[in-house]
């Protein structure tokens, strides 16, 4: 049975369609992510679910029960924001227990201070329960701002860019340890960000969302090698795909529908030139560390691609280029199945 | 086109030392990247070399020049702060010439100024049009131009992409460098962004605490970083530090973690019993069975062309970058192999690099 349930949802703002006709089956203990730029609708999807807007059409249920018409408090969903709002005057554990405290709940001391003991333990801040919220790090407030939810115990999580104000380097420590937590809790988390390394570790399955519609919902795996379209392509992967005419392409009869060629830089190997092969200049080799970007110029096109950091290759030097099951895109920008040709 | 030099610069503000003796030369035409986390004085330097703020102690020279007091309309430098702070009421045309009007230049030359500043850009097909209608890209472009006009002898850039989203500030990084060297300027540029500094830079200069850790080439800073702080802080993920227990002579060319004897670069100096760090970078990391030294996999997070996995060990956490196509279970024992030509050895109590056969091959190749 499903946890989260969307069928045929749309919300409209004024002339703004926000979220157009989605449906979406989140499973129990899973961890989805919506993947899309701004204004790709993920924040209305997640708010429809919350109850925090009402949908033109269509139904929400969790764990099987319509919940399309029911005030938030109803739903015994967690939200956890992008910015946290910690109460300053407080500890960390009456950050943590305040939830739980509330009338409606009646829960006894003893099992309050159980949950939020668990709790701290799981994010690795039970050292500073004693604290102030504000003696805190960004990080270690994030975290309690992500326990807070989780010592609701409720049916689901939403989660929209909570590690966004974050900076780089906490945003993939909490990546690493949200992903265990949500294990190890089997918990169901419906997760919505514009940074794709964010989908790519943490989603059991990425919804990549573009103007209010879901446009592929999958596997990263799935969605980073058989994309539908041109666009999901282009929403995962770094450096990005590089998309170009099928015709600079002609030497791999690519299909005869193909209009663009989509080379991530595993279907490009670079070799000294041979006359066979397509030739390229070397523009610019971007030294990042552990992976160099080399920019190439193919005729009129510029290409982007990995190269091993030992491979000598400077600006000004003539290439080959050899492309390895490359993805190729119709007209309409979809995605040709060549896989299934091949079989 | 210029030079910045800067002598034992230190700046207070009451009792709170921000900058503490920061010395270095940036080179006419090079693009110079001072990198640090917040609040590591980056920014307090550079509004010292705009002349936003006198230093207390120290020089800083401008092609030889003494400018330290001089006032900032007095040095040709550009400051470019947030991009974007664009005058909505004017066109493009009047938004780049902006500068030249305050200086009271001759229309027909700000119009000459103006189109060739917009050719570099790229942008003169929109020299009529009003910013409000731009595209983000064009918009920044605009706010660059701004800049460019006077053709100042330095650019000075504070941040300028810190509010864009991640891929759009790919795009810009690229456009920045482009355009540094269509026109042939000296930029420094200030960032807590590693990645930037790296797709950017010609050299680096990475402060902590007010002071500068090392200056290099990003390929030189990334593969002999000088402290822990500066290989923790480049690289994503970053170095990876295995703790080591162990008296060290000159020679050595491995150590033992928990058993394994683990192959490195010869070592230049001898230390005495005490704790130390062996650092590796994610990929120089591989899975070998038949490796003593040993780890459980934690996770293993999916990057499309690679992917991350984490190892803990009873010396440290360890990442390895492997292809996506290596089967990895949360949970299995795994061997690790380092490898040997690539590792740092870091004193652990100061943080700093040992002498060693790594820092050797950077200086002859």
């Amino acid at each position: 049975m499903a946890d989260i349930s969307l069928i045929d949802v749309s919300k409209r703002f004024g002339a703004v369609e926000a979220v157009r006709d989605l449906s979406l089956s989140i499973a129990d203990g899973e961890f989805v992510v919506l993947l899309g730029p701004t204004g790709a609708g993920k924040t209305t999807t997640l708010r429809l679910i919350a109850g925090l807007e009402q949908p033109d059409h269509g139904s929400v249920a969790i764990r099987g029960r319509d919940v399309t018409r029911d005030v938030p408090a109803e739903r015994d969903v967690a939200f956890v924001f992008q910015q946290y709002s910690l109460y300053p005057h407080l500890t960390v554990y009456d950050n943590l227990a305040f939830p739980l405290r509330s009338p409606a709940r009646r829960m006894d001391a003893a099992l309050i201070r159980r949950r939020v003991l668990h709790v701290a333990e799981l994010l690795h801040i039970e050292q500073k329960l004693a604290n102030r919220a504000t003696a805190l790090s960004g990080g270690e407030m994030q975290r309690v701002a992500i326990g807070r939810a989780l010592v609701r115990e409720p049916a689901v999580y939403l989660m929209d860019e909570p590690l966004s104000s974050l900076d780089a380097k906490l945003r993939a420590e909490l990546r690493l340890e949200l992903k265990r937590i949500q294990r190890e809790l089997g918990t169901t988390i419906l997760y919505v960000t514009h940074d794709q390394i964010e989908a790519m570790t943490m989603a059991d399955r990425i919804g990549v969302m573009s103007e209010g519609a879901l446009v592929q919902l999958g596997t990263p795996r799935e969605i980073y090698e058989r994309p539908n379209n041109a666009y999901v392509a282009s929403r995962l992967g770094t450096p990005a795909i590089n998309l170009i005419p099928a015709e600079l392409l002609a030497s791999q009869s690519p299909p005869a529908e193909a209009r663009t060629v989509g080379l991530r830089t595993e279907h490009i190997r670079i070799s000294s030139t041979d006359r066979a092969r397509p030739h390229a200049r070397v523009h610019w080799v971007e030294h990042l560390g552990d992976q160099n970007h080399v920019h190439l110029r193919l005729g009129t096109h510029s290409l982007v691609t990995l190269a091993d950091p030992d491979q000598e290759l400077k600006a000004g030097d003539e290439v080959s280029l050899e492309f390895m099951e490359p993805l190729y895109f119709d007209r309409s920008g979809n995605r040709i199945a060549t896989d299934r040709v091949l079989a | 086109m210029a030079e910045i030099r800067l002598e034992q610069v230190v700046k207070n503000f009451g009792t709170f030392s921000a900058v503490k003796g920061v010395s270095f030369a940036v080179d006419h035409g090079s693009f110079f990247v001072v990198l640090g986390p917040s609040g590591c004085g980056k920014t307090t330097t550079l509004r010292m070399m705009a002349g936003l703020e006198l230093p207390t102690a120290g020089r800083i020279l401008l092609d030889g020049e003494d400018v330290t007091a001089l006032p900032a309309s007095a040095r040709d430098i550009a400051f470019v702060f947030q991009l974007f702070a664009l005058y909505p009421h004017m066109n493009v045309r009047q938004n780049i010439g902006f500068p030249l009007r305050c200086q009271n230049v001759p229309r027909g030359q700000i119009n000459r100024s103006v189109e060739e500043a917009a050719r570099l850009l790229r942008i003169d097909h929109l020299l009529d049009r009003r910013v409000g209608g731009l595209s983000g890209g064009d918009r920044q472009r605009v706010a660059l131009g701004r800049a460019i006009v006077r053709r100042p002898k330095a650019f000075l850039m504070d941040e300028p992409l810190g509010a864009l989203d991640s891929e759009f500030r790919r795009l810009m990084c690229g456009e920045l460098r482009e355009l540094h060297d269509r026109i042939d300027a000296t930029s420094i540029y200030i960032t807590h962004d590693q990645l930037e500094a790296m797709a950017m830079a010609d050299r680096i200069a990475i402060m902590n605490h007010g002071r500068v850790e090392q200056i290099g080439t990003p390929q030189d800073i990334y593969d002999r970083p000088r402290t822990m702080f500066v290989a923790d802080f480049i690289g994503a993920p970053p170095m990876s530090f295995l703790d080591v227990h162990a008296a060290l002579r000159r020679g050595d060319r491995a150590v033992t973690i928990d058993g394994a004897s683990i192959e490195m670069p010869e070592l230049l100096e001898d230390r005495l019993e005490g704790k130390f760090a062996l650092g590796v970078r994610p990929e120089n990391v591989s899975f070998a069975d038949s490796s003593r030294l040993r780890g459980q996999v934690i996770g293993a997070e999916y990057l499309g062309t690679t992917q991350i996995v984490t190892v803990t060990t009873a010396n440290g956490r360890v990442k390895a970058r492997l292809p996506s196509g290596k089967a990895v279970q949360v949970g299995e024992t795994v061997g690790l192999k380092l490898r040997p030509d690539r590792l740092s050895l870091f004193d652990a109590t100061s943080g700093e690099a040992l002498s060693s056969a790594l820092e050797a091959g950077g200086r002859h190749g």
